[in-house]
This record gives C-alpha cells, structure tokens and sequence, in this order.
C-alpha cells in the first residue's frame, strides 16, 4: 500500500539553478521562490552557502535568503557544507540548513576534495552548531544508485553512510540517484539496505531521471514506505555528468503521478506548471517536464 | 533470480512498434529504402515482434502509403514476427498478398474515440474485426487485438475499467490471441493502471494482455512498472520514442523502447533484445528525421560518450 500523504521537497531554485548552463538574476531567483511558496509546496531549498569561487551561480545567496518572502508553515533550507557557511547561513536568515555527503570515495574526492571519513568530521562541525542554535539539519547521501567514477555502489555503503549521518543528528537522510542509473531493482536493494539501519519515516528518495527510470523508481521508493520525495520545477538542473542529459525528476510529473494514486501532497499543479514556464521562459528553455509539455506550456 | 524473488516476470515480450505507430505518428515522412532500413537493423537487435506498417487507404494515412513496398522488401528473419494493421477485410486481403503472416485490428473504449477515428461506433468496428478474424483463422494467421483509450480518451476523458474489459472481451472471443491494452493519450497513472487492469483480468488471461502505454505525461515507465508487477508479460514501445501525441501539440507519444529495455534489464528480468543495438537502430532513424531522440537512455549515452 502508498503513504496516504507525500512530502514534496522542491529542489529548482538550489539543485536545479546550480545546474543550469545560464544564470539568472537574483531578482528572478527570488520571484521563482516566492511562486513556489503558492503552490502548496512545504520545503523550497532556497540557496547553498558555499564559496562563490566554486558554485558562482549561488553567489548572491545571502541576498536570496533575505529577500524572499518566508511564508507561515514553509520550509527554506539551504546547503552548508561547512562551520563558515553554517554561521553564514544563520546569519541571514536561514532556519534550516542541510548538508552533502556521499556513498563513494571517489566522488567525495572529486567533489569536495577529501574522503567520507572527513567530510563527516567537517559536518560534525555543522551539526554541533545546529544543535546549539535549535536547527534541523538534512542529510543527503549522493552516489546511493551508481557513481559516475566508482560504477557500482554496494547498497551496504549508502546503508553505512546513512546511519552515520542519521546518528550524527540529521532529522531525513535524501538518498540520490546522482547519475539517475538506477532502476527500480537497484532501487529496491538499496532502500533494503538501508531500512536496516534508518527509520523509513526519515527517509527521502531524490531521484534524477537522466535515463527516464525517476518516477518508476520513485514509485517503488513509495511502495516501501518512503514518503518523501525531492524533485525540481519544470526539471531545472541538467547533469554534470552526461553533456546534455536531463538531471533532477520534474516536480510536475511527479504530482501527476501522485495524484493519480490519490496520495495527497497538498501541492496545486496548474501553479506549479505557471512557475516552471516563468523560470523556464528567464531561462530561455524549454521544460523538462512532460506534463507541463503536454499541457501546451512549452 | 533476481526477478522471480520479486514476483515479476522472467521473461517479458516487446513488441516494437515504431516503424509503424512511431512513423505513422512523426511530423516527416521517411522514403520507403528508409523504413526497410529501420526494420532490417531491428531484426538483427533480438526484438521478437516489429510492427511493420499498415494496410490502411493511403487518402487516411498517407505515411503508410508504401505498405506493399515495404512489406515485400524487408528480411524476414526466424524468429521474429512482422504483424501489421488490417483495419478491415480489403485490408487484410492485400496485406497477405503482400506476404504478411500477422495481423493486428484496433479497438477503442470509447464511442467518441471510435467515431472521430474510423467514423463508425464500437459496435459496428467489432463486426468489421470479425470479418477480419474470421478470414485470418481460416488461414491460420494470428490477430492480435489493440484497445486504444484504455486510461482515458481526448474526447470523452474519464474510461471506466469496465468498458475497456468489455471491449477486450469482445476482441479476445472473436480469437485475438493477444489484447494489447493502450494508453492512447498517455494520461494514466499506477493508480488507474491498477485499477483497469484488474477489470480486465476477471475477462481475459493474464498471458494474453499487453500494455501499450504513451509517455506523453511521463508516466510510461511507472505504469509499465505496474502492468509488470501485476504480471503483464508484454509491453509494446517505439525505438527512440518516435511518434508524437496527435492530441497534444509537441508532447510526445510512445514509450521508447531503450528505456524499457534499460528498466527490465535492471530489473534482472529477461526480453532477449541487445539494447546497444536499439541505440543503433534509434540514432539511424532519428539521423534520417532529422530529429533528437525521445529515449533518455540514448540521450545519456551518446553524451557520455559510453554506452
């Protein structure tokens, strides 16, 4: 049986904008996040504090957070991905912050330049801190389905990661399909894994659907319990690792999809697909969304 | 195995139906040396079943025009059948003139739907496939049976599961040997999947239904998923995803086969089909339409240079 309700983490305006080949103006982030908050949608990451040298397309974090319009009973976490950035963070605003950690070696190397072990010593930093200040932290598991440098993962090490930073303090694990390679076997296998080890109730799926397979797998995420799940207006974010591939699943498909099971999200389509065509129309792109495609929002 | 811990299939059956849904449904019309091409390259990918074209009046469908041309110049290959479309008596006739050894009648759930796209009522279609099955059976020619606007209609909306079970039933007495269930508008979802397939499988054997499910909301893949876990052991899909939603202006239409090839082969579950290969065949046609691939497997895998 399906959760009767779905928490929808809206990742577009973070996830999807810091993938984008154009940047747009603050101005736009801002209104794009201020659409999303009418819709019905819970939690908006809204930013990453991290240094402007390497996601140039956050720079202007600290006048996002402050110029959005938080409304009542809506979520804006933000990525910190260390102390500096945590206390950043608070400083303009933030009330919740999430941090990025990952199932393979070589991708943490790559990615932030040290190993599992001591990026969790660094988030150990954030999460004393967080706690100090009454701030619930997210945890993100990326890698959790396939690396692009690894290949396989062994379900055990998402498990083992997972348990580390669910112990550490972070209220929900998102496990990422980072490469979107995953299909509903693997998919299934790793929630298996780490079940064992992570209450189903503070577990998400973010799922990219770079080889189509995001609401399939998603679906088996739900048919196992799992009752929260990422995904991206209009499909923002490409993949850095496959030249023109899709990345992040498309909100509006994934509503779709919810709705037909009669699982309630409390999210209105109609306003989701009106702020995927504003960004999509800043962005000057096209939708990843079919759903949005199919209702003639091109 | 993998898939029988699960209590999906072992084996499923796709049945590719791009060089005629797919082309049938494209914006350019590909010369006749380009289908067979299509078809040949097919052949060789371990698909069991390609739909070849169809024996329908070039005035209704004048992309189908070449369908003897088309017929008679394609390898057969053992093992592999070639059905096409006879939406009635004269056009089964010629399509065995012209060599074919299936055939395939379409169906709709809804009355609206059959008007607006054969110009008569449910009823009056049954009586013409009738006619159709009756001559096929007399030639030991197998018919397989297509019931569009199985989750919904763009006329009509809403389908109730019983109607499509009734129609089902109709097409699989009349001797059908396979009913294949289509999501003409691809607006269905796991849950009314679900519930259409269970109406269905009071009135016809789980082996003889197929899903033919259009992804033009994004769900194919889901409500495959479904179909499979229900116990659906054959799912039609377009190479490339060729085909467009005649409905929906620039939606897209058929599921590509690549990604339900890459889903089942994650899945641990068998289709014999070389998915590499089906890579090949959708670049050939989509270099030809002078399109971009509707396959997101395609997609990733000719952009990260590895296949």
């Amino acid at each position: 049986a399906f959760p009767k309700r779905v928490k929808v983490v809206e990742v577009g305006p973070r996830d999807g904008l810091q993938n984008e080949k154009n940047v747009v103006p603050t101005p736009v982030k801002i209104s794009l996040i201020n659409m999303l908050s009418e819709t019905g949608l819970q939690v908006i990451e809204a930013t990453s504090f991290v240094s402007p040298k390497w996601v140039p397309q956050m720079a202007d974090h600290t006048e996002v957070m402050q110029g959005i319009s938080k409304l009542p009973g809506v979520s804006y976490p933000v990525l910190t991905p260390n102390l500096k950035g945590f206390q950043a963070a608070v400083a303009a605003g933030a009330k919740e912050v999430s941090i990025f950690g990952a199932a393979s070696e070589l991708f943490t190397k790559k990615n932030i330049n040290c190993s599992i072990e001591e990026s969790l010593v660094r988030f150990d930093e954030v999460m004393m801190a967080a706690r100090a200040a009454s701030i619930p932290v997210r945890g993100y598991v990326s890698c959790v389905l396939g690396c692009p440098y690894e290949g396989k993962i062994s379900p055990t090490k998402v498990a083992e990661v997972s348990k580390k930073m669910y112990s550490m303090g972070c209220y929900e694990i998102s496990l990422g399909d980072t490469i979107g390679i995953g299909t509903p076997g693997s998919m299934k296998e790793m929630l298996t894994a780490v079940m064992k080890e992570v209450p189903v109730g503070a577990l998400a799926v973010h799922c990219h659907d770079t080889y189509g397979q995001a609401l399939a797998n998603i679906l088996v995420a739900l048919q196992m319990g799992v009752s929260v799940v990422d995904a991206s207006v209009a499909g923002l974010g490409g993949c850095p690792y496959a030249q023109g591939a899709s990345g992040n699943v498309a909100t509006e498909d994934l509503v779709y999809m919810l709705n037909g099971l009669g699982i309630h999200t409390g999210v209105d389509l109609h306003k989701l697909m009106d702020t995927g065509t504003f960004i999509c129309n800043a962005l000057n792109r096209r939708t990843n969304s079919k759903v949005s495609q199919a209702s003639c929002r091109l | 195995q993998e898939s029988q811990a699960s209590g999906l299939p072992e084996y499923i059956k796709i049945v590719e139906v791009g060089p005629r849904d797919g082309l049938q449904n494209e914006k350019v019309i590909v010369p006749t040396d380009i289908k067979i091409e299509l078809i040949n390259r097919l052949s060789k990918t371990g698909l069991p079943a390609i739909e070849v074209t169809s024996f329908v009046s070039s005035k209704w469908v004048p992309q189908m025009a070449d369908h003897k041309e088309v017929m008679r110049g394609i390898e057969r290959h053992p093992g592999v059948q070639y059905p096409v479309l006879t939406p009635n008596l004269q056009g089964f006739h010629s399509a065995i003139a012209a060599g074919a050894t299936e055939v395939s009648v379409f169906g709709a759930a809804s009355e609206s739907f059959s008007k607006m796209n054969i110009n008569c009522s449910i009823e009056e279609s049954i009586e013409k496939f009738e006619e159709v099955a009756k001559s096929a059976r007399n030639m030991n020619i197998p018919v397989r049976g297509y019931v569009s606007c199985a989750l919904g209609c763009p006329y009509e909306g809403n389908i109730v599961p019983a109607k499509v079970a009734e129609v089902s039933k109709r097409l699989y007495s009349m001797g059908c040997y396979e009913i294949s269930l289509g999501d003409t508008i691809g607006v269905g979802t796991p849950g009314s999947m679900k519930r259409m397939l269970e109406a269905v499988m009071k009135e016809i054997p789980l082996s003889a239904l197929a899903v033919h499910c259009h992804d033009t909301y994004g769900q194919a893949l889901a409500n495959i998923l479904t179909a499979i876990q229900m116990g659906v052991a054959v799912v039609d899909s377009s190479v490339a995803g060729l085909g467009g939603c005649p409905y929906a202006k620039g939606a897209t239409g058929n599921v590509a086969t690549e990604d339900v090839i890459y889903m089942l082969n994650g899945l641990g579950i068998n289709t014999g089909v070389n998915l590499y290969k089906v890579m090949e065949a959708g670049n050939f046609i989509c270099t030809a339409l002078n399109k971009k691939t509707n396959s997101k497997v395609a997609q990733a895998s000719f952009n990260t240079g590895t296949i």
